[in-house]
């Protein structure tokens, strides 16, 4: 395969253009990796790459992935956070590849908590 | 920390805790002097003259803005166990940079790992910054602008997955040649 150029960029633009007009989706779930100092050091930029490569294979619209700063517990990294659709968040925790794909599998496509990886569900509040 | 790229990216963590909406990251190995730099630059809301003096402190940490933490500790401690330093310039509502320094050679030097999923991670979980990565050798040179992405894009997302997928790739093809 030729090596690519920026100029290669206009062709993906026009074929995401086309593409647009017929699905519409729009941010049903959000995945949020914490990528503190702590986060970084117990493998979160990989929980990152294997959500992207996830989101990719599936060929998924209506994800969001954004990342966060550290949580606070550093202990339980690497961690990510799903929210899907108007469920609670589920914070998961001590992540690694097989984790994020079971994750990614039964959550962020099918809304099924994966209770086992999870620390909690519902976000923390200070009344 | 494993690599510098981890380092790296760790730092660049810090500009966007601290406001920051332009990054440069610049590496720059040199075989000829047998140095290897990494600077990093951001437009962040800076560090006063008094917190510079403590931020090298593992200690130390502005826990309430989570701005610096161990990061830089670490990235010091990597520089120096590889016959180097680390250096930081920083003006309060201007901007911070780090500036780390190895001896390319030295067998304590971590190894510059895998710099393309840290700036596509950097890029992914942070659409609205711009981003500019350059990579620099002897007499190669390689320079890669999130704006020039986003011109060309128009209304479309940066991190919309055709565009990441691009993005990885393209800075595959052109960076693991030079490391």
């Amino acid at each position: 395969m030729a090596k690519l150029k920026i100029e290669d960029l206009d062709k993906i633009t026009e074929d995401v253009r086309r593409k647009m007009t017929i699905r519409e989706g729009g941010g049903n779930v959000k995945i949020t990796v914490h990528m503190g100092t702590c986060g970084i050091a117990a493998g979160a930029r990989t929980v990152m790459s294997v959500f992207l490569k996830e989101i990719e294979t599936h060929n998924v619209k209506d994800v969001i992935i954004t990342t966060s700063g550290c949580a606070g517990l550093c202990s339980k990294e690497p961690m990510a956070t799903v929210e899907f659709g108007d469920q609670a968040p589920v914070k998961y925790i001590e992540l690694n590849e097989n984790k994020v794909k079971k994750i990614f599998d039964d959550h962020v496509l099918k809304g099924k908590f994966v209770t086992e990886y999870a620390l909690s569900i519902g976000s923390e509040r200070i009344q | 920390m494993e690599d510098l790229s981890l380092h790296i990216l760790d730092i660049a963590e810090n500009s966007i805790n601290a406001g920051a909406k332009n990054i440069e990251i610049v590496i720059t190995d040199s075989l000829s002097n047998d140095l290897l730099t990494i600077e990093i630059k951001d437009d962040g809301k800076g560090i006063d003259a008094e917190a510079q003096q403590k931020v090298m402190d593992p200690f130390y940490t502005t826990r309430t803005t989570r701005k610096v933490g161990l990061g830089l500790a670490l990235l010091e401690e990597a520089a120096k166990d590889a016959d180097g330093q680390l250096k930081l310039e920083s003006e309060l509502g201007k901007g911070t940079k780090v500036y780390a320094v190895f001896r390319l050679s030295h067998i304590d030097r971590k190894p510059i790992g895998n710099i393309v999923d840290t700036i596509v991670t950097i890029i992914a979980g942070n659409p609205e910054l711009n981003l500019k990565f350059i990579y620099k050798q002897d007499d190669n040179k390689f320079v890669f602008d999130t704006t020039e992405i986003k011109n060309r894009i128009g209304d479309l997302e940066i991190n919309s997955i055709e565009i990441i997928k691009f993005i990885h790739q393209y800075l595959s093809e052109n960076v693991n040649k030079l490391l």
